[in-house]
């Protein structure tokens, strides 16, 4: 059995979900939590454009190498890859928010545990 | 140990979910009939070679306003959160940070107005190549980014920032306005004529939307990491 790239990417997604979901469950320093977020986020990314793949199929662009009569037959679908595009912005600009109140944090206790930020516990 | 067990079980429980839908995947082996519509219909309709920038300047353009809008707030809030924090710091006294060395420098020298130059490539193209704003805008914020490590001390003009960054906002806005009036609703790009097909003057108002957004990102993102430097 060979496995189709739409298939691959989707498990490594999947993967990096996972890894991101466990940074962000076990690691008790800020900016790991804030690289658990990137990695979930990616792996979503990943996830979404490897759903919009057509087997077989190039870049949804119209040039030289594709044929504007048979383009419906020959490229992926451009629309996740629209989202993806949205979706990676929106995640930067969460990750510097994130970065900021991180540094915001540091500069009141010295430190990037969360184990120190108590104020809000029940 | 109760706590690990539990961060195990979650875990577990998302990867049996994971795998339930990873093992039912196909690969789709066409297109669905809206993404069909775009690809087929597409070009015609709106002049765009690259279907992906058709799809988010102009037939979800108002998401792409609403994109561009969460990384206006995101650049505030990072502002109002790291503005003045310097200030509270009187009791150590910042030393300049060390410029780097002469060979970073001269690199910099040489590559800061090639990278600008090629953001700048990527955003003017954006509907006929891969690429687009906010892709040519990362460029130009990796050129600022350049900058900073070879001259840390280097300060942006906020003025001429400010100003570009809210002319192109408030163009983008116009524009989509424009469409309104002209042609067919928010952010239609057919006010402009739509040119030959695959040249750079073509597809409208979606060159200018595309400058205009690479402008307003370019200048943001450089803002922002101008704050996390500190001032």
């Amino acid at each position: 059995m060979t496995i189709s790239v739409a298939t691959l990417a989707l498990g490594t997604g999947l993967l990096l979900m996972l890894i991101g979901l466990w940074g962000l469950l076990a690691q008790r320093n800020l900016i790991r939590l804030i690289l658990g977020f990137s990695l979930l986020d990616t792996g979503i990314h990943i996830v979404m454009v490897s759903i919009g793949y057509v087997t077989g199929g190039t870049a949804p662009i119209i040039d030289a190498a594709v044929d504007p009569a048979q383009a419906v037959h020959t490229v992926v679908d451009p629309i996740p890859s629209a989202l993806v595009l949205t979706a990676i912005v929106i995640g930067l600009g969460i990750t510097a928010v994130m970065l900021s109140f991180a540094i915001r944090i540091h500069d009141r206790k010295k430190t990037l545990s969360i184990e120190d930020c108590t104020e809000s516990k029940g | 140990m109760a706590k690990r067990l539990f961060i195990f079980l979650t875990l577990l429980a998302v990867a049996a979910m994971f795998f339930d839908f990873a093992s039912h995947f196909r690969p789709a082996d066409k297109l669905s009939p809206l993404a069909e519509h775009y690809v087929a219909e597409g070009p015609q309709e709106l002049g765009a070679a690259n279907l992906v920038t058709a799809v988010v300047v102009t037939y979800r353009g108002l998401d792409t306003l609403g994109e561009v809008t969460v990384l206006f707030l995101s650049a505030a809030g990072v502002g109002l959160l790291l503005a003045g924090r310097r200030k509270r710091e009187d009791a150590e006294p910042q030393e300049d940070l060390h410029p780097s060395s002469e060979l970073v420098q001269t690199a910099v020298q040489f590559l800061l107005p090639i990278a600008m130059l090629f953001g700048v490539y990527i955003f003017v193209n954006g509907h006929l190549t891969p690429g687009g704003g906010f892709q040519g805008g990362a460029v130009i914020a990796s050129g600022t980014l350049l900058l900073f490590l070879a001259l840390p001390n280097a300060k942006l003009h906020h003025g001429i920032m400010g100003e570009l960054e809210s002319f192109s906002g408030f163009g983008y806005v116009l524009v989509g306005l424009l469409g309104i009036f002209l042609a067919g609703g928010f952010l239609d790009n057919r006010f402009l004529p739509l040119g030959d097909f695959g040249r750079l003057l073509s597809a409208g108002a979606m060159p200018l939307i595309y400058v205009l957004i690479g402008l307003k990102v370019g200048t943001e993102l450089s803002v922002v990491l101008e704050r996390f430097k500190g001032e």
